[in-house]
């Protein structure tokens, strides 16, 4: 049993720990073994915290010794994407220009699930700066899909979601911008969940596209999803975006009927581009929800189409105003030698970014100087006003939306790097997701001819975070697709 | 059937300007292309009439959040705020000299 111990979920290691059969440090150890023994071949992690989360598992073991009843995510490890912020352990977003650099505090997300006896295990890779969809654009390597190596994992939170999948860790935070946790978990055959805008704090998460941005975990099972959700949620006074809202106790809700639900099928997402062994996929699960009683009605979500140029005109103009405090002086890559200020700074980022985070700079001042603003800019936040009214129009009819999550499988590695508007494309079923600010999750729902997972995501009113994870719930209760594993 | 292009050389170096970044002339070569596809690309919205919508800044209600105007006690020590600075003198970040003496 002990070396199948990387393929648990959380609740098959909580069973384990509180039972006895199992330390807290053999569960990370049998982690850290396999992080270990894929480091090559996957390129997940950036940085590996072997001494410290062998000494939290020690403590823990040595509370349950003492006879303390463990909390149900105590002792479980989590890796975490390295725009996230950790104390003291190296967050450089996969850029050069914050090597090295130790952030002075937590994120909140990761001081609450440490709170909540989490280990963490180490820094994912991801694209620079969270931007790109292929984990490509990493200035420390790309990240290989686990079920096919010559793939891309998907991204920006690739290694996230390749940890998860392959057994290195049996949960992850990503962040998600207009798919960067979805899009992944989509093509690496995982469960992954963009919360509502503001449900969580953004607190220490290197910012992007500050409107869009949150951080969202990465897991094996719904059911996981839902107990990191709980404790992670919540309003944050370091964080005035995150919302005062209540959480909800997303555990309890988890084996609710879907009986009667609504579930709308926009037809927009359905239509020439979308691979035909991801639409049977999805209708096949859509018919389970069928046959359990929800009743399932077409919607159109008529602004669909435009939410690609929308939200690459204003992300990227927020990311051109974030970015521009790297700049070598406070942390991170500094050109050598005696340049004066203004050049300093301009050959510093020149050499510390890489191409796509450049290009998106570019983009995002461009859209914002001076004669462009009310044509790019001003246009484009018109447009997200109407993007959002098609989920506020859906959701009167509504309780759910069901759509595929990326239209294919996953692409092979180098297939779309020299093309960024195709690249960009990819995004094309979840950036209206963040455009609109509501919470989305995927979930496998079964496997191309080439076994390559296919992801559907379900996405639910503003802060129905329990609605979305019962709905996909019950589909993994009674399938298992989210239980296969890839053969390395 | 040439259309007008969007973005040129002088425009790509005028924006580059202003993101403080010294772009090899490959790369502005490579961006002035890849930018033009890109814009084209946005155009798609000008099929959109948007007379009246109101624009978007946030998707849930936010309101402005204040506190009193006094120190929390939660800054960073001197050394926390140093320690990743690639040139420090233990008491402040070293930057190029920007005022010139008088003679």
């Amino acid at each position: 049993m002990s070396e199948e111990i990387y393929k648990s979920s959380i609740s098959d290691l909580h069973k384990l720990i509180s039972t006895k059969k199992i330390s807290c440090a053999e569960v990370v150890r049998s982690y850290l073994d396999r992080i270990d023994s894929l480091a090559k071949r996957i390129n997940a992690f950036l940085f590996i915290q072997e001494e410290e989360a062998i000494k939290s598992a020690d403590a823990i073991d040595k509370k349950i010794k003492d006879g303390e009843k463990p909390e149900y995510l105590e002792g479980i490890p989590i890796a975490i994407k390295s725009n996230i912020n950790t104390k003291d352990v190296e967050t450089n977003c996969a850029s050069k220009i914050l090597a090295g650099f130790k952030p002075p505090f937590d994120a909140t997300a990761v001081e609450r699930l440490k709170n909540a006896g989490m280990i963490p295990l180490g820094k994912t890779n991801m694209d620079e700066f969270a931007m790109g969809s292929s984990n490509e654009h990493s200035a420390f390597g790309a990240v290989s899909n686990p079920w096919d190596t010559d793939r891309a994992p998907g991204g920006s939170s690739g290694g996230s979601a390749a940890a998860v999948s392959a057994g290195m860790s049996p949960a992850a935070l990503g962040s998600d911008t207009a798919g960067s946790v979805r899009q992944p978990a989509a093509f690496c055959g995982i469960t992954g969940i963009k919360p509502t805008y503001g449900r969580v704090s953004r607190y220490g998460l290197v910012a992007f596209g500050s409107s869009f941005d949150q951080i969202g975990p990465m897991t094996r099972t719904a059911e996981d999803m839902a107990h990191i959700m709980s404790v992670m949620s919540g309003h944050d006074p370091h964080d005035s975006t995150s919302s005062e809202q209540p959480v909800d106790d997303y555990r309890k809700t988890l084996e609710d009927s879907v009986k009667g639900r609504c579930i709308g099928i926009p037809k927009e997402y359905f239509t020439e581009g979308l691979s035909e062994e991801v639409r049977n996929a999805v209708e096949a699960a859509v018919d389970f929800y069928k046959k359990n009683g929800c009743e399932v009605v077409e919607i159109s979500l008529p602004h669909t189409d435009y939410g690609i140029a929308c939200y690459y005109i204003l992300a990227q103009a927020e990311a051109s105003s974030n970015l521009a405090r790297y700049d070598g002086i406070r942390y991170g890559y500094r050109e050598e030698g005696e340049l004066p200020l203004k050049r300093l700074y301009s050959v510093t980022r020149d050499k510390g970014f890489g191409e796509e985070v450049k290009r998106r700079i570019m983009l995002g001042t461009y859209v914002l100087s001076a004669g462009y603003y009310e044509a790019y800019y001003k246009k484009a936040q018109k447009v997200r006003t109407l993007i959002r009214k098609d989920f506020e129009d859906a959701f009167e009819k509504v309780d759910f939306v069901i759509a595929p999550t990326t239209p294919s499988t996953a692409f092979k590695i180098g297939e779309k790097l020299e093309d960024p508007l195709q690249m960009y494309l990819s995004d094309v079923y979840t950036a209206n997701v963040n455009m609109s600010g509501i919470p989305a999750v995927s979930i496998p729902v079964g496997f191309d001819k080439n076994s390559l997972p296919i992801g559907m995501q379900i996405m639910g009113r503003w802060f129905d975070e329990g609605g979305i994870l019962n709905l996909a719930h019950i589909f993994q209760k009674n399938t298992d697709h989210h239980k296969k594993f890839p053969d390395l | 059937m040439a259309e007008d292009k969007k973005i040129d050389l002088d425009t790509v170096r005028h924006i580059a300007a202003l993101a403080h970044l010294e772009l090899t002339p490959e790369e502005e070569e490579k961006y002035t292309k890849q930018l033009e596809e890109i814009l084209r690309y946005m155009d798609k919205l000008n099929e959109l009439d948007t007379d009246g919508v109101e624009p978007a800044y946030h998707t849930i209600d936010l309101k402005n959040v204040i506190r009193p105007d006094a120190s929390t006690g939660q800054g960073l020590s001197r050394e926390d705020a140093l320690r990743n600075a690639p040139l420090h003198n233990g008491e402040l970040f070293k930057v190029p000299k920007i005022i010139k003496s008088e003679e």
